[in-house]
Parts: structure tokens; C-alpha cells; sequence
């Protein structure tokens, strides 16, 4: 009898998936709600007795700070793990009622309190510096990833609780307009995230960096349950509607975050975006390594400045209107593009890369000595080219502040509305050449040259285009920084610096945020403005901390944080037949436990 | 199609040579091609039939010797030798590995569309129809191929003999007059080898002339109208698979020639004696040892 008996209770301790922690699954679950709601309630009391934290975490009853990004990732935890008891109406939160996603939240849980308590141990005086809030916090928390890590194992490896389930079914079609209302409430909650980020106080570092836990486990955990997924997929339905969608939520940023230094971030956080997704036609698509490609910002930015009427301009009688102003930029940077295009692009990759990065620097240089005593005088060599006055649109002074109802629109929200113009312009130009003919033949030569060539491709030409168009976004760009900025001077418009528009930092969002997308470079250029910007600390080790966040990400997700649609498929493609719906792992298994 | 035309050459080569400094990889080749017909090429490894490839389609300029499609001389760069009208495969499939099926072939139809940037970012009506067009003759040619089915598939998920078509028709797409395949069963069993000599056939059908490259003796043997032999940069024989099969000197070139005192030569010599003896009335005195 026992020695029949021994093998069966062995196979079933094997089939049957354990926890991490060894603990029966409803208790699990019941400890992952409570530890959720106890790190709720644990946001509504002080958790240290002092104001010189940053945020201000003193009061009972009302979150402040770090106590906001808890209550966010408790409230996410008690959502996910209201979804494993399949409570009905948030089963769309986790469709496949899959262990990572709760996992996930319950570590955003964890992550931003436990951060949070470390921070004020160690920025204050030590442990004693916490109040019964923040112990309560640490201790619910934990309690809720001892929860999470309870549950039943999803996979062979402990790895298995980070990783996306293979069996989420794809979403049932719901009515047009439903779909559009989901579209609209995920832009809704992109730009509330956004602007949160963006309106946190630059000396709050440790809130910052606690948004940031909060994001990347919070975005995480959706993203396993799916969730990005189907919105991608109801976003390339209705690929229009979306799209403006998201320019609306851009547009309305002035008016959510009212504030002249935030109007200001987000100008430049546009240029530099705008400028990356011009780079990215450079080499995302054409997949031509450009290094020096901050010159070509640098050159709309000089002709802006030349044409504004500034008096340090050599011809500072000479004011051209804004749209002349424009053009103007756009056209020096596209002569000067192909120019530097026209010898180059005979070369082929390392060479490329090398030739660029000198033909950037020439251009710094020249300018530089552009001063009236190493040469002629016609950029003010390193003084460069001050006070340059606002722009004017149909008597629309750029400079002054305006009301909207009851809104001030400052002079930064008036040029973040006008960059913002500029960055649709871009994005349309890059899809609508990225999907013809001449888009395609970009990617044919990104991917094998000599056989682009032998299908007809004049690869000279197409590359040239490619590269002059990208001068030219650039440019256009330019024009607008140079104005915003009030003057321009050689320095910035380098390689590599601590100051963004530089050519590293530029090829750095494009890689970092997925190359060839449109949204990857965007995003891209925008945590990584963004991240030294808030996380004052940083300050000189801000190259340090790019190069190890490329290294990580080259590691795990070498496509970018945003994947091409080329580079989803080869995911996806493996797959080619849909994977049978598995029956429910996890009610068989309790019938096993039940029946033995 | 093929009746009317058959005498038409398509393409002529006459004398291209190619140095690659010291070393003469093509010397000298005179080669035609007629309109509907399928001319092969063999030669054992290294005989120059790829870089002779090469010059043809404009990848290398011919050190010396001229190439004319339809009576006009071919100028030496790759795009144009396209647009004028021959395509190409690759030995080593040269595919675009993260671009779709579908959109492997749209490239190839580059020569034959000329929408540039400002009709892409203004789309117009012309531009959407240009598209319209292209993408369904596209569709047309992956039916043909076979591929229809797998149009939005990315071309590196493909088994290899569906690769091998996929080129086949990316190529198809530019409308050539010629078609040059260097080495399509390479790696292939033989149905796949089989169904490639149909699409071969087939593409003649369609009035497009075709020459090969290929080491399956079986296949180009098959295949062929003509066929070339290249050894050593020179072209040894061209004729009929009759002729080529048993020429003495190719099957020299592919298996070598038994020398006065090499290893071997005696037993060979004993062995022949014999079956000279057994099957009276053999003629043969220098065919290879078997």
C-alpha cells in the first residue's frame, strides 16, 4: 500500500504549483488584501514627525508626497488581488487571472514604502525619525508581497512571477463608442501620470525617485495582466482617434500643470523629443548611425537667431516673420545636411559613426571661432547671439502671458502649445514617409544594403533624403528653441554633455525608447530629460547613470521600451497558432487538494 | 510569348573579364540569353559563376567585356541594371529579415513606382492608388509563389524554402525581362527542388527569361534549354544538356582527371582492364575510375 501510495503524492507534489512561501492559498490571497488595505490606511497617518522631509509626510488624514505614490500602489494591490477571488466587474483588470500582475503590484506596494521609510531613516536621524505610519506601512506592505509570493508559482522559475502569461485571451469587441471612451480614460490617466511626475518639486528627489518605483512596478504589473496589449490593440483601431487623443492630453498639459518652470520643461522636453524622432528617421529607419546629429538643432537654431532682429545678430536689422523665420531654419539645416550628407553617406556603418561625430564637432567649432577674430564675425563665436525676441504670430506675441477663462497661459505654455504643433507636424511627416515607398526602401537598406540595391533601390539617393529630412525636423525644431531660450551659443550643441540637446543624449532616447516608433523616441527623451531634471542628486554622475541604465536595458530589452511594430511581430509570430485556452491551472489543482 | 520572341536575345555578354588584382576570378565569358528561355550555369566551386553574376547585375564593373540587355548596354550600378529590367537572388538568401512578406515584394517593386517623399507626406490621390496598385500586384505575385497566406508574416519567421520563394518573388516584382537565380535549390529536398523547377517553368511561362546557377546536375539538367559550363573564370562549353552532360572536360572539371603515377592510377588501371574484359566492346580508355 505505502509503496504504491509514495509515488502518487510525490507526482502530485510536483504538479502541483507551490509558492515561493509555503502557505495555503486562501490565506495567501486574504494576507495580499489585507497587507493592500493596510497599506492604505497607512498613507492617512504621519509617517515621520518632521516637515523637513520632502513632501511634507506629517499629517493624519491626508496623503502628501511619497504617501500619495502608497496609496496609488496599495490601491492597485487590493484591485489585483480583489481579481484572483474574480469579483465581478475587475476582471478586466487581470483577464488571464494571472499571479504576476498581482505579484507585481504588491512589489510597487512594497518597493515605494519600504523606499519611502529608508529615505527618511536615512535623510533624517535614523530609525527614530519614523512615526507609527510609516512602520505600518513597511509592515502591511511586506505582508502583501509575502502574499503575492505565496501564490501558486506561474512558472518553472521564481523568475516566472515577473513574466506575462502566454494564455491572456484577447478582448471581446466592444461597442465603437466604449472603445473610444477606454481610449479616452487611458490618455486621461497617461497625462494625470505625466503631469504628476512632471509637477513633482525638483528638490523632492526621493518623491521623484519613489514616482518612479511606483511607474515601473505599476506599469509592469499592467503590462503582464495584458492590459497594453489590448489598449495597443484598440489604439491601432482606431489609430486616428488615438492619436489625437493623445495630442489633446498633450495640449491640455498647460492648463493641468499652471506653472511657468513646468511650461518650461515641457518646451524643451518637446524639442528635444521632436529632435529625436527626426533622428529616428536617421537611425531607426534608414538605420544610419548619426553622432553629430545635434548640429543640425544647432544650425535652425543659429538661422533663427540670425533672422530674429536680435541686436547681438550680425544682421540684426534683418527681422523675418515667424513663418519665414522657420523656413529659414529648415532650409539651412537641410543644406547643411546634405552637405555633410553627400561625402558621408558613401560610407558604411563604424565609418558613418566616426565621420558624423567629427562633422558635429566641426560645426561647434566653426561657430565658435565664427567670432571676428579667428574669423569673420557672424556668430559671436562662444558669447553667441542674446536677446532674441519673442516670436509674433498674426500679432500673437509669444512673449506675453494670455487668459483662457480663468487660465493664464504664460509665455512658456504659449511655446509648449506652439512646439507642440511642431512635434504633430513631425509625427505625421515620419509615419506618412515611414508607410510608402520611399519609407520602405529605408528599411530595406536598414536591413541588407546590397540586396536593397539590387532590388532597384538607389541607396545613395534614398539615404541622402533620409538624412536630409531628418536635418530638416531637426531645424524646424531648432528655430523654436533658439526662441524660447531667448539666445543661443555654441556650447550645448555637442557630443556628449550634462546639458540635453546633446548628440549622445539624443541617440540615447531614440535607442532607449525604441528605435523606428514613433512614441519610443518621445518617450525616451522625455525620462531622460526628465530623470536628471528631478533627481538633483544626480548632477555629475548624470552620464555615469545614462550609460548604466542603456547597459540594463540592452540587457533586458534590447528593442526599447517601446517596441516597433516589426520587432512586436517577431515576438508574436512565433506563435502562429493560437495557443488552446488552458483549462484553469489553478481550480484543478485545488479539486487534486481537495480530493486527496 | 515564347514562340514569337525566341530568338530575340535578352541579354549578351560578350568577353567580361573581372580581376580582382592578381587573380583573374572571370575571363573572358560570352554568354547570351534569349527571350523564354532558361539557360543555366554550372561550374564546380570557385569557378567564377557568382562574381560573373555579379557583373552582370552591376554589383562589380567588368574589368573588360560589355553587357547589353536588349541591345543596350547595361550601366555598371546595381539600381540601374534593376530598372532596366534584370533581377536576382541571392546565394545566401538576402532577404529583409524584419520587414513582412508582403512588404518584401512592395520593395521590389521600387523601380517600377515613383511616389518620393512629397506624395508620401502629402498623400494624394495618386499616391493612394500607386499603393493600391502595388500592393495588390504584390499579392498577385505571393498567390503565384504560393505566399499569399503568409503576407503579413515577418520574412525571417519562414522556413528556409519558403524564404527561397520569397526572393524568387521579391525579385519577380521589379517586372524584370531576365531573372538571374544563383543557386535557388541550395539546401532544399528534393520536392522542394521539385516544386522549385515547377515555379521556374512557370515563371517562363510568363515570358521572363531565367538563368541559374545551380550545382543539382538533376535539376539544372532538367530545368535547362542551354546550359554554360564555367571552370576556372572560362567558360568550357555551352549547349544542350545532352552535350554538356557528356562532355569529357566537364566531368574532368567536376571530378578531376587520372595523371600519369597518381596514387591509385594502377589499381584503377587493374580494375578497368577487368571490366574491359567482363563487358567486351567498351571504348571508353581514360574515363574516370569508378
Amino acid at each position: 500500500m505505502a509503496t504504491t501510495e509514495t509515488p502518487k503524492t510525490t507526482a502530485q507534489t510536483t504538479d502541483t504549483p507551490r509558492g515561493l512561501i509555503a502557505l495555503p492559498q486562501g490565506i495567501a490571497r486574504v494576507l495580499i488584501a489585507v497587507g493592500a488595505v493596510g497599506t492604505i490606511a497607512s498613507t492617512f497617518m504621519s509617517w515621520t514627525y518632521t516637515s523637513d522631509f520632502p513632501g511634507d509626510l506629517t499629517y493624519y488624514g491626508s496623503p502628501a508626497g511619497l504617501q500619495i505614490l502608497a496609496l496609488v500602489a496599495g490601491a492597485l494591490t487590493l484591485l489585483y488581488a480583489l481579481t484572483l477571488w474574480h469579483v465581478r466587474g475587475l476582471n478586466w483588470l487581470n483577464p488571464a487571472s494571472a499571479v504576476a500582475p498581482v505579484a507585481l503590484a504588491a512589489a510597487s506596494a512594497f518597493a515605494v514604502c519600504w523606499f519611502s521609510a529608508i529615505a527618511i531613516a536615512v535623510d533624517l536621524e535614523g530609525l527614530i525619525a519614523l512615526d507609527p505610519g510609516a512602520y505600518i506601512a513597511a509592515i502591511f506592505s511586506l505582508a502583501a508581497l509575502l502574499g503575492a509570493l505565496a501564490l501558486p508559482q506561474p512558472g518553472d522559475t521564481p523568475k516566472s512571477y515577473l513574466a506575462k502569461p502566454e494564455n491572456i485571451p484577447t478582448a471581446a469587441k466592444l461597442p465603437e463608442w466604449v472603445e473610444r471612451l477606454v481610449i479616452t480614460a487611458a490618455t486621461a490617466a497617461a497625462l494625470i501620470v505625466f503631469a504628476y511626475g512632471i509637477g513633482v518639486d525638483p528638490d523632492a528627489s526621493e518623491t521623484f525617485l519613489g514616482y518612479i518605483l511606483l511607474i515601473v512596478f505599476g506599469t509592469w504589473a499592467l503590462f503582464t495582466a495584458g492590459l497594453f496589449d489590448r489598449i495597443s490593440v484598440l489604439n491601432a483601431r482606431h489609430k486616428g482617434f488615438a492619436t489625437s487623443m493623445a495630442f489633446l492630453a498633450a495640449a491640455l498639459f498647460p492648463f493641468v500643470e499652471n506653472d511657468e518652470h513646468n511650461s518650461n520643461l515641457g518646451v524643451n522636453i518637446l524639442v528635444v523629443a521632436t529632435v529625436a524622432l527626426g533622428l529616428n528617421i536617421v537611425v531607426g529607419l534608414t538605420g544610419l548611425l548619426d553622432l553629430g546629429y545635434v548640429a543640425f538643432l544647432g544650425v535652425g537654431a543659429y538661422a533663427a537667431a540670425l533672422v530674429s532682429g536680435s541686436e547681438f545678430s550680425r544682421f540684426s536689422g534683418v527681422q523675418f516673420p515667424f513663418w519665414a523665420a522657420m523656413l529659414t531654419g529648415m532650409l539651412a539645416s537641410l543644406v547643411f545636411g546634405v552637405l555633410i550628407g553627400a561625402p558621408t553617406l558613401r560610407l558604411r556603418g563604424d565609418y558613418l559613426a566616426i565621420v558624423t561625430l567629427g562633422f558635429g564637432e566641426i560645426f561647434r567649432i566653426t561657430v565658435n571661432n565664427l567670432d571676428g577674430t579667428s574669423g569673420p564675425n557672424i556668430t559671436n563665436g562662444p558669447n553667441g547671439i542674446s536677446m532674441i525676441p519673442d516670436l509674433e504670430i498674426f500679432g500673437f506675441n509669444f512673449g506675453t502671458a494670455h487668459n483662457i477663462g480663468s487660465i493664464t497661459i504664460g509665455r512658456f505654455a504659449n511655446y509648449f502649445l506652439l512646439m507642440l504643433i511642431i512635434t504633430a507636424i513631425v509625427v505625421v511627416v515620419f509615419t506618412r514617409a515611414a508607410d510608402s515607398r520611399i519609407g520602405r526602401s529605408w528599411i530595406a537598406i536598414r536591413e541588407d544594403e546590397t540586396a536593397a540595391t539590387a532590388m532597384g533601390i538607389n541607396g545613395f539617393r534614398v539615404k541622402l533624403i533620409a538624412f536630409a529630412l531628418g536635418a530638416s525636423l531637426a531645424g524646424l525644431a531648432g528655430t523654436v528653441s533658439a526662441h524660447v531660450g531667448y539666445s543661443v551659443n555654441p556650447a550645448p550643441y555637442q557630443f556628449a554633455g550634462s546639458v540635453p540637446p546633446n548628440s549622445a543624449f539624443l541617440l540615447a532616447a531614440v535607442v532607449l525608447g525604441g528605435m523606428g516608433t514613433v512614441s519610443g523616441p518621445i518617450l525616451g527623451a522625455t525620462l531622460l530629460y526628465l530623470l536628471p531634471e528631478k533627481l538633483g542628486f544626480l548632477k555629475e554622475y548624470q552620464l555615469f547613470a545614462f550609460g548604466i541604465a542603456l547597459v540594463i536595458l540592452m540587457r533586458f530589452r534590447p528593442e526599447g521600451i517601446i517596441a516597433n511594430r516589426r520587432r512586436q511581430l517577431e515576438f508574436h509570430d512565433t506563435g502562429q497558432l493560437d495557443i488552446p485556452e488552458s483549462g484553469l491551472p489553478d481550480t484543478t489543482v485545488g479539486v487534486t487538494k481537495a480530493g486527496a | 510569348m515564347t514562340t514569337t520572341t525566341a530568338t530575340s536575345p535578352v541579354l549578351e555578354a560578350t568577353g567580361v573579364t573581372m580581376r580582382f588584382g592578381g587573380l583573374t576570378a572571370v575571363r573572358g565569358v560570352d554568354l547570351t540569353v534569349n527571350s523564354g528561355e532558361i539557360v543555366g550555369l554550372i561550374g564546380p566551386n570557385g569557378a567564377g559563376k557568382t562574381t560573373f553574376f555579379n557583373c552582370l547585375t552591376g554589383l562589380y564593373v567588368p574589368t573588360e567585356g560589355r553587357v547589353a540587355y536588349k541591345g543596350t548596354v547595361l550601366p555598371p550600378k546595381p539600381h540601374l541594371v534593376t530598372s532596366a529590367g534584370i533581377a536576382r537572388t541571392f546565394q545566401n538568401i538576402r532577404l529583409f529579415a524584419n520587414m513582412t512578406v508582403l512588404e518584401n515584394v512592395l520593395v521590389g517593386r521600387h523601380t517600377r513606382t515613383k511616389e518620393g517623399l512629397w506624395s508620401a507626406l502629402l498623400r494624394g490621390p495618386g499616391f493612394r492608388k500607386a499603393e493600391a496598385a502595388s500592393r495588390e500586384r504584390a499579392m498577385e505575385l505571393l498567390e503565384f509563389i504560393g505566399l499569399a497566406h503568409k503576407a503579413d508574416h515577418l520574412s525571417r519567421n519562414l522556413p528556409y524554402g519558403e524564404q527561397r520563394k520569397l526572393e524568387i518573388a521579391r525579385a519577380m516584382a521589379s517586372d524584370p525581362g531576365l531573372l538571374l537565380l544563383d543557386e535557388p535549390t541550395a539546401g532544399m529536398n528534393p520536392q522542394e527542388t521539385r516544386a522549385t523547377e515547377e515555379l521556374v517553368f512557370a515563371i517562363r511561362d510568363r515570358g521572363i527569361a531565367v538563368l541559374v546557377i545551380e550545382h543539382d546536375m538533376r535539376f539544372i539538367f532538367n530545368l535547362s534549354d542551354r546550359v554554360a559550363c564555367l571552370v576556372q573564370g572560362q567558360k568550357l562549353v555551352e549547349g544542350t544538356s545532352d552535350i554538356v552532360q557528356n562532355d569529357e572536360r566537364v566531368i574532368a572539371a567536376y571530378l578531376g582527371t587520372p595523371f600519369e603515377g597518381a596514387p591509385g592510377s594502377e589499381e584503377a588501371a587493374e580494375v578497368e582492364a577487368a571490366e574491359a574484359a567482363e563487358a567486351q566492346g567498351t571504348t571508353s580508355t581514360e574515363g574516370p575510375a569508378q
